[in-house]
């Protein structure tokens, strides 16, 4: 069963018919040509879809367009501004966060959101009770918090040890 | 051999595909963009072993967008030696469970999955044979794999020395089903027009996956392309094509023209591509008072598919390891209908040296003897069965500087002594080994009148960084600025090079390129004046024998440390440090390379605490067939990972110096980190993974938590 | 996937109405759970109404000092709500011990109850499940039962209940209200879901249609010291093992209140009613703690590959009390 949608695409608005069974992921992937989210798994198990879903980041492959339609949809290549690459992506190759590639543009997605999320005030499974999680102002983040708000992002090439230090740097700049 | 001067080589580089990368914009095999793709579902078989009896696909056919649905009744006949997995859909034999008996071709993917459910497909089911144990009757002694790894090995005499050590230990070891789950599944689209294969793979090496599959379809090589630029990921699952691959291209067949697009779910991954098989594994030390070896045997028994063989040879490094007069290693096999394993990062070792490390933590334990003096005290200059010389060999270097690193001499050698709030903390070591290989290839460089070089080879970048580290052996190959070098690889138009496995990548097509270098040199030489031809000029070249591969014994080694913590009320398993140093001979990168050990030591953490793919013996299949349930490490589960290694020159392992880096930092993380569990506990978990219900106080805990 | 038609509805009358004319269709909240069966065609329904924007997402201060959590609340904002933070902090400890992060950002407070089990056999279709399909016999029983059920299980399901915030919820006696055909109606979470007995294919005492409106948390003063306690096999991104929510109030050293509830052991969220009653009224020290524990999972039945999720769970909730009343052990 066909329905139309629209949805906006790091800037850009894609108005098209879709499936009812079709992910947001496939949408983009599969019809959109727009394959900078991966699919590791489909079920929400690896966050390679991770993309930011009406400013919040979220895993693409378990979301049906239908139910999206006229979302604001940014992936990891939408981070990038004029053609300026997003700190997070730069502070990655600097760190050599990533090996294979595949999980990096969901890492990237969620970490920057993730880092969003902790300003905000929101705690993690790490944070202590009671305490508010260490944010960019309160002097950078521990890593354990970083590693904990990042672990629904598997890296299987298990650049883990290099992406903390990446998102870390960030975090403090 | 001329050894090439280092300028290129050495340099922290960032990763020449870093900004497609985080970007997102590398293409992998299924993102190539193609016109009017076709997508294709596989139907699995639902039985363990058997015969089909009817297929109605009726049903799927009806379903409008349904292109075609591919059977063994239809499907087009590949090569009679297409046996083994690869023998897809050319009879109505079922061989194992999840086994492809057919797929459906639709123009969405959605269609097309739920189109595959709709064929129904009727089974005579036979009894089937998939429980493994060392006890079989029918083990055998499988076929020699590779020259230098015979399966059974024998030296002075064992049983004689090891009833009158004074020291002796004889324990079992098991290591459980692993499986590879690169991030990226493995995908293919494949195109079949006028009588020639396209092919966009998700595979380790254009080169050899094209001569497989060429194989199968009885074709000329030369009619199948295969182009696989960027490889999420791999770890052995994708060295040689599978099943998916032919089904995919039996599919394009059936629409000429059209792309077939065909990804894996997570889920068939794991039965149609390979996994490590378990292993039962026994060792016997015998030592003498002064801690010195007088005898190790070291036996390995693990499953292999019906329809296919495949060994892991988990002995296979156990001769190369310590000196010992007395030495016996025994591989066997056992057929069972299940799915064929394969190779998996560090084959052999990961598993053997698992058992073999714990073993010299326990008999260093029997000793009296420091577990780190104790491998040093038992380091050899020769090996210990071939007697040749190694052509370097720093495992003492890499025990002592590890021990430096990781604070060693601090240690109290007493198990179950320090706690922290609760938790148990112990530390525990083991020695890494590889072996150098080198896999034969060959390629090309064109020299172009502007001081550009084209280098070509059909090699790949599975996330070693290849891209930046090869670029950078053929700038010093060539003697230029990396600037003028345009590496081209992931291509079978362009020179025949060996897969991305064995961690002989950079070793194997770097000593074709240094080879391409020097012809292009005399080749120079011989022109008029020395001057390039306008037009500019192409050598191409294959690598050359290694004159001393007959005379030296080449390996890398190293040392795992780990830290471990232990819940005293749970028995969770915290690993807070990891600390390897490795002697590897030349870095050609060290940002990446040390990417690929720090990759590796997760793995075995991975290995040690979290990965066990469980066989439910009823249906003969991986249970646990997803990543909630097949659990590998999370961000959450590594700790500081320190990677060190010692400056190493080995003149004779090739031109660069470099002795393989991909899987070493796998072997012996797994041992390092169950003897520290050992020291914080007490306990000896001989059995992977350790999980905490193996640690969990029977008794009641006296010790105070908060 | 099945093929589906997808609806909305203007409220939740509309969309209980929807439903009640559909007897294959389901309610679709955020779709983690379902949309993942649906792939797996573990579930087949040819209808989804989508109810995220029919229910509340705020997180309401009730006048007797509970609070009222919206059906459509999403779990990371459930977790990470000053009111749920300050009072209740076992509650949002336990959203954050589950799924992730991406997860949590889409969970919904109705979804989040009503997930369905992770048994991998019920996950497969090609394997038999009572809970799939009755009568076809259950797989885990006799096979890979490591993460299954060791309380309250029946000869014909071993399955556990997946949620983490269930749990907690439990703990602290929380109220489900709904509306479905019949009319609306409060159930008390401890409620809710079932045991497998006869009728594994049921997990809750839904009907049909009904839909979660709200969850009401009665006022708990001594839970601004709760936690909860999660162990599982991968420290983070995984399910419980076990788990404990547990929330105590010790006064002059004799326990004068508690609340345990357990994940991980069974059908259902299970609360530990013979531990509460043995420890209420008694001194709070290690011993009582022990024998507590060691009472609630005397009854427990485990499987070939479960038997350490008993004293797991013994161990864990005496850790756990220690750990709150800062006792040493
Ligand atoms: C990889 C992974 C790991 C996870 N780990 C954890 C974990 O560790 N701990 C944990 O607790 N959870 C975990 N989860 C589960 C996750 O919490 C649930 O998927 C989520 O909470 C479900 O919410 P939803 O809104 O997406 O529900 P949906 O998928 O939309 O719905 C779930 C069910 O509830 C029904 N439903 C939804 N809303 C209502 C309503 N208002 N009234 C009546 N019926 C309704 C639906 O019909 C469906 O049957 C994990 C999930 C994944 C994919
Ligand atoms: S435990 Fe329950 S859900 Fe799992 S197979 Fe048995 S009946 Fe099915
Ligand atoms: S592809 Fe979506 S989480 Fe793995
Ligand atoms: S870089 Fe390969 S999975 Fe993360």
């Amino acid at each position: 069963m066909d329905v139309d949608i629209s949805i906006r695409v790091d800037g850009d608005t894609h108005r098209l018919s879709v499936d009812t069974r079709t992910t947001v992921l496939d949408t983009l992937r599969e019809r959109l040509g727009i394959t900078s989210p991966k699919k590791g798994c489909d079920h929400g198990q690896c966050g390679a879809c991770t993309v930011l879903l009406n400013g919040r980041r979220v895993n693409s492959c378990l979301l049906l367009a239908v139910a999206h339609d006229g979302a604001e949809i940014v992936t990891a290549a939408g981070l990038a501004v004029d053609g300026q690459m997003h700190p997070m992506q730069r502070s990655f190759i600097e760190h050599d966060a990533f090996q294979c590639g595949y999980c990096t543009p969901g890492q990237i997605v969620s970490a920057v959101a993730m880092l969003g999320e902790a300003a905000a005030g929101w705690p993690s499974f790490a944070t202590p009770a009671g305490e508010q999680p260490a944010t960019p102002d309160s002097g950078g983040m521990r890593d354990d918090e970083i590693r904990e708000r990042m672990s629904g992002n598997l890296c299987r090439c298990a650049a883990y040890a290099n992406i903390v230090p990446a998102i870390r740097e960030v975090a403090e700049a | 051999m001329t050894t090439i001067t280092a300028r290129a080589m050495g340099q922290a580089l960032s990763r020449v595909d870093g900004p497609a990368k985080v970007r997102g914009h590398a293409p992998y095999a299924f993102e190539q963009p193609v016109d009017r793709p076709v997508y294709l579902y596989p139907v699995e078989a639902a039985i363990t072993v058997g015969r089909i009896t009817g297929i109605d696909c009726s049903h799927a056919s009806a379903q409008p967008g349904v292109l075609g649905v591919l059977t063994h009744l239809n499907a087009a006949r590949t090569s009679a030696g297409a046996s083994g997995e690869l023998g897809i859909l050319q009879s109505d034999q079922v061989a194992f469970r999840n086994q492809f008996v057919g797929a459906v071709l639709a123009e969405t993917s959605e269609i097309a999955r739920y189109a595959a459910g709709l064929v129904r497909v009727d089974y005579e089911a036979r009894p089937h044979d998939v429980v493994f144990d060392a006890g079989r009757r029918d083990l055998y002694k499988p076929e020699q794999l590779a020259p230098s790894f015979p399966m059974d090995t024998d030296k002075g005499d064992v049983d004689a020395a090891l009833s009158s050590a004074p020291f002796a230990l004889d324990q079992g070891y098991t290591t459980p089903r692993y499986h590879h789950n690169p991030l990226e599944p493995h995908s293919t689209i494949a195109v079949w027009a006028d009588g020639h294969f396209t092919l966009h793979m998700s595979t380790q090496g254009v080169h050899v996956a094209r001569a497989c599959l060429a194989q199968v379809f009885d074709l000329d090589p030369d009619r199948i392309r295969i182009i696989a630029p960027y490889v999420g990921g791999a770890f052995g699952s994708k060295v040689q094509p599978r099943a998916d691959a032919v089904l995919a291209m039996l599919a394009a067949r059936m629409v000429p023209g059209r792309p077939v697009k065909f990804q894996l779910t997570r889920q068939q991954t794991f039965s149609q591509t390979g996994y490590r098989p378990p292993t039962v594994q026994r060792v016997q030390l015998g030592a003498d008072r002064d801690g010195r070896l007088l005898a190790v045997a070291h036996s390995c028994t693990a499953p292999t598919a019906r329809i296919q063989e495949f060994a892991e040879h988990s002995t296979r490094s156990t001769p190369t390891l310590y000196a010992t007069p007395n030495l016996r290693t025994r591989q066997r096999l056992a057929k069972l209908d299940i799915s064929t394993p394969s190779i998996m990062r560090a084959p052999g070792e990961a598993s053997g040296m698992f058992a073999v490390e714990s073993a010299m933590d326990e008999m260093a334990i029997a000793c009296g003897v420091d577990p780190v003096e104790f491998r040093i005290r038992n380091d050899t200059d020769t090996h210990p069965l071939t007697g040749l010389p190694f052509s370097s060999r720093n495992l003492a270097g890499c025990m002592r500087e590890g021990a430096r690193r990781f604070g060693w001499d601090q240690r109290d050698p007493t198990p179950r002594a320090r706690r922290s709030q609760g938790w148990l903390v112990g530390t525990g070591v083991a020695t890494a080994l590889y072996s150098v290989f080198r896999l034969p290839g060959s390629a090309s460089i064109q020299a172009h009148p502007d001081g550009r070089y084209t280098v070509s080879i059909g090699a790949a970048d599975i996330g070693t960084g290849t891209w930046t580290a090869l670029a950078q052996v053929a700038a010093d190959a060539l003697g230029v600025d990396l600037t003028q070098v345009e590496l081209q690889i992931g291509d079978t138009n362009y020179p025949c090079a060996s897969e991305a496995a064995a961690s002989s990548g950079i070793t194997s097509w770097g000593a074709a390129i240094c080879e391409a270098a020097d012809q292009l040199r005399h080749a120079l030489a011989d022109q008029p004046g020395g001057q390039l031809p306008p037009q500019g000029l192409t050598i191409t070249a294959d690598m050359p024998e290694n004159p001393y591969l007959q005379q030296y014994s080449m390996h890398s080694f190293g040392a795992q440390f780990a830290e471990v913590r232990i819940n005293e009320f749970t028995g969770e398993i915290r690993v807070p440090r990891q600390l390897g140093v490795f002697a590897v001979g030349r870095i050609v990168n060290p940002r990446t390379a040390r990417s690929q050990l720090l990759g590796g030591m997760t793995w075995g953490l991975s290995m040690a605490l979290h990965e066990h793919g469980a066989l439910d013996p009823r249906f003969g299949a991986t249970v646990n067939q997803d990543l909630a349930t097949y659990h590998v490490a999370s961000n959450a589960d590594v700790g500081n990972v320190e990677v060190h290694w010692l400056d190493e020159y080995d003149p004779y392992v090739n031109p660069m110096g470099t002795k393989g880096i991909g899987e070493i930092g796998m072997v012996s993380a797994a041992a390092a980190i169950a003897n520290a569990v050992h020291h914080a506990t007490g306990i000896r978990v001989r059995d992977l993974p350790i999980t905490l219900d193996k640690l969990l106080p029977e008794s009641r805990p006296v010790t105070a938590t908060s | 996937m099945r093929p589906f038609r997808y609806a909305r509805a203007e409220n939740v009358a509309g969309a209980v109405a929807l439903l009640a004319r559909s007897p294959e269709g389901a309610f679709l909240g955020a779709g983690t759970n379902l949309v993942d069966l649906m792939k797996l065609e573990v579930l087949t329904p040819d209808l989804l109404v989508d109810v995220r924007q029919l229910t509340s997402d705020a997180v309401e201060e009730l006048p007797d000092g509970g609070v009222r959590i919206g059906a459509a609340v999403p779990n990371s904002d459930l977790a990470a709500h000053p009111l749920i933070r300050r009072r209740y902090p076992l509650l949002s400890e336990a959203i954050l011990a589950g799924a992730s992060g991406q997860l949590r950002n889409m969970a919904t407070t109705g979804g989040n109850l009503l997930q369905r089990t992770r048994c991998p056999y019920w996950q497969n279709i090609t394997t038999p499940c009572n809970k799939r399909e009755p009568g076809s016999g259950c797989s885990a029983i006799d096979g890979f039962n490591r993460d299954m059920a060791i309380l309250g299980s029946s000869p014909q399901c071993v399955a556990t209940h997946p949620s983490d915030m269930a749990v907690a919820l439990t703990a602290l006696d929380a109220i489900v209200r709904t509306e479905g055909p019949s009319g609306e109606r409060t159930i008390p979470l401890a409620q809710l879901h079932r045991l497998p007995g006869n009728e594994p294919q049921r997990d809750t005492i839904l009907q049909h249609g009904e839909l979660i409106t709200a969850v009401d948390v009665p006022p708990l003063p001594y839970a601004v010291r709760s936690r909860y306690r999660k162990v599982r096999d991968r420290a983070s991104y995984a399910f419980a093992l076990v788990s404990v929510a547990a929330a105590i109030d010790v006064q002059d050293g004799v326990v004068r209140d508690l609340r345990i509830a357990l994940g991980g052991v069974a059908h259902k969220p299970w609360r530990a009613t013979i531990a509460e009653q043995a420890l209420r009224g008694q001194p709070a020290d290690p011993d009582q703690f022990w024998a507590a524990a060691s009472a609630e999972v005397a009854e427990a039945r485990p499987l070939t590959h479960n038997a350490f999720k008993v004293p797991l769970a013994r161990n864990t909730i005496v850790e756990t009390l220690l750990n709150l009343t800062g006792i040493s052990g």
